[in-house]
């Protein structure tokens, strides 16, 4: 690693070994193919979840909105996949063969100017980062440059996911509308319908994720995460320090946003549709908490956020479908006055201790934990 | 008007300053000026507009009216993080420090170097860092504390890591909002010895209620009484002026 031995420290390297244990080797080889696709949609997820941990974890910003780019990176993809599927000989039967079959439902008779540039891959890859990167930017310009925070900032990301899911459905036309975009085949004509397809994509979902998860972690040890930390309790002081606080709010926000993106797309390739229902308000909340489960203040700790709530809302929804949300809320209420950290708050003050006696006793050699502290950085 | 007339050793020049807070006027067409190297102290009664006067210098309140030159730059259309890179350092009442980071970081963040985003990102811990930082907490009688969260320090350290991390910045002119307010009689023995090292080469803006320790350290005492000023010049004629003694230190 370019920074040095201390990239992980021993118990950041623990949960790294644990996560990259579960889910490259365990998961693939004790569950089904249905079991791990839908693994594979819960990981979408942890993306967000990431993305909130930088945001609001470290930097203090609560965005009640992440589905807004958790959707613009899915409709990305998923308006790649959806010309590729609407090729002229699969659209024959159509009025107008070669566009997407609810523009045809919908009397459209030409392919839309802003679906044009769809057709290239390439293009489709730099949208799902630069589409709802830029649509951040602009969003955290506009607020935090003029102070808007806190409450306010998290209620006007609701307001967008709003906006954002009234727009789809209303747009039947060129969005697909409450339905969404389904029947998605093909990736550069290979069929991503079938179960290998399946697990090759989720290995392709699993890299992505450890990749995004060596980026947050680089953003955390640099000194931009300690401003994020110091922003969040001390505003002015890092005002006062010379430092443009907006600036900082809105790279983290961004940041966020094109993790949210790129769960998104991984959503569109591994569900084989996107809808208006991953991008409104419901689901943006339940996406602030997984993180607050998980606990915000921990990377490994929100994606296990991610994957148990996620797991614990497909069986108990199938068993109790009435019930569930409920059950989501009162887990919410319960995490935010019992555990505020989450579970990984409640793994470094009950489980890491035990962990660590075990090992202080087999080797109670010393040297190997004192590194850090020479040259003054923290023992977190 | 003054502007443009001011001599040109003026480090700081207040000219005309007025604020007003829904018709309240809490600075009133204030003028005063500071030299290099001089250490002010402003004094005054409860709710006399010293904080406000800070808070307009260094961009936390945007002023009504008038003009604040410091070094020949208009402050009162600079943004809060310019002010500071020119030159002006802020310290608050309340110790204002990052709890979260070790006495450690709360330095680093603090020097100046790297302070757009991208230069965040690339920021590197070197030897200068270090050693500025170590230079810094010595002074400030926290070079054993380095790797303490500042939310574990009490209240006097966490004023002088305060004060440290305007120090790390090396302002021209430093702000101080009752620097020995809160703290123990040893405490404040030990801040107005930091203090007196620390105003030298410098100039100094204080607000103070402790007249022995304005009597220290004051050039020039400047008086404020609703907004205005109500004398100024040296500590001794300031306290035998008698309009002073009326509103401020008769009781």
């Amino acid at each position: 690693m370019i920074i040095n031995s201390r990239f992980f420290n021993r118990s950041e390297l623990m949960g790294f070994i644990a996560l990259a244990a579960v889910l490259f080797v365990i998961l693939p080889l004790t569950l089904d193919v249905f079991r791990l696709n839908l693994v594979a949609k819960y990981l979408t997820y942890a993306f967000v979840a990431l993305g909130l941990v930088l945001c609001w974890g470290y930097g203090g910003i609560l965005s009640l909105g992440q589905g807004v780019f958790f959707g613009l990176g899915g409709y990305c993809m998923a308006m790649f996949l959806k010309l590729e599927a609407s090729s002229v000989e699969n659209t024959k039967i159509q009025s107008t063969p070669g566009i997407p079959d609810f523009m045809d439902w919908n009397q459209i008779t030409s392919l839309p100017l802003f679906w044009q540039p769809f057709h290239s891959l390439t293009f489709t890859i730099l949208a799902i980062i630069l589409v709802p990167g830029l649509f951040a930017l602009i969003i955290g310009t506009a607020m935090f440059k003029r102070r808007v925070g806190g409450t306010y900032f998290a209620i006007i990301t609701q307001a967008v996911a709003a906006i954002l899911t009234i727009l789809i459905v209303g747009q039947q036309g060129y969005t697909g509308g409450i339905n969404g975009m389904t029947d998605l085949r093909t990736l550069k004509g290979w069929d991503i319908r079938p179960d290998h397809a399946k697990i090759i994509l989720y290995f392709v979902e699993v890299v992505l994720l450890f990749a995004c998860i060596g980026i947050a972690q680089f953003i955390r040890l640099t000194k931009l995460g300690r401003i994020l930390v110091a922003m969040r309790e001390q505003e002015d002081r890092v005002r006062f320090s010379g430092y443009s606080v907006a600036n900082f709010k809105i790279f983290a926000f961004c940041m966020a946003a094109v993790f949210a993106a790129i769960g998104g797309a991984m959503f569109a390739l591994n569900v084989g549709f996107m809808s208006p229902s991953f991008v409104g308000i419901v689901p943006s909340i339940e996406m602030v908490i997984y993180t607050a489960v998980g606990g915000r203040m921990s990377i490994f700790g929100a994606i296990w956020g991610a994957i148990l709530v996620n797991f614990a809302k497909t069986s108990l929804s199938e068993s109790f479908p009435q019930l569930w949300l409920f059950g989501l809320g009162a887990l919410f209420i319960a995490v935010v006055l019992a555990f505020p950290n989450g579970l990984s708050g409640l793994w470094a003050d009950y489980v890491q201790p035990r962990i660590d006696r075990l090992f202080a006793s087999r080797k109670a050699k010393p040297g190997w934990n004192d590194n850090s502290v020479a040259d003054g950085a923290p023992a977190e | 008007m003054l502007i443009g007339h001011q001599p040109k050793d003026f480090l700081l020049a207040v000219s005309g300053l007025t604020v007003s807070f829904d018709g309240f006027k809490a600075v009133n067409d204030l003028s005063f000026y500071v030299e290099e190297n001089e250490i002010r102290v402003i004094i005054g009664p409860n709710g006399a507009g010293k904080t406000t006067v800070l808070d307009l210098i260094c961009g936390k309140t945007k002023a009504t009216s008038g003009s604040i030159q410091f070094r020949g730059k208009e402050l009162t259309k600079m943004k809060e993080n310019e002010i500071v890179q020119t030159g002006v350092g802020r310290k608050f009442q309340t110790p204002s420090v990052f709890e979260d980071l070790t006495v450690f970081e709360n330095l680093e963040i603090s020097f100046p170097r790297g302070r757009s985003v991208f230069g965040s990102l690339t920021f590197q811990r070197d030897q200068l860092v270090k050693d500025r930082v170590e230079e810094i907490a010595e002074m400030i009688f926290l070079k054993d504390k380095l790797n303490t969260y500042a939310d574990e320090l009490s209240h006097g350290q966490k004023q002088w890591l305060e004060i440290g991390m305007l120090l790390i910045q090396d302002p021209d002119l430093l702000m101080l909002d009752e620097p020995v307010a809160g703290m123990s009689v040893s405490e404040r023995a030990k801040t107005a010895e930091l203090l007196n090292r620390i105003i030298k080469n410098r100039s100094v803006l204080v607000i103070e209620h402790d007249m022995k320790f304005v009597e220290d350290i004051a050039h020039k005492v400047t008086v404020l009484h609703q907004g205005q000023i109500l004398s100024e010049g040296t500590m001794e004629k300031v306290k035998n002026d008698p309009k002073v003694v009326e509103v401020y230190l008769g009781h």
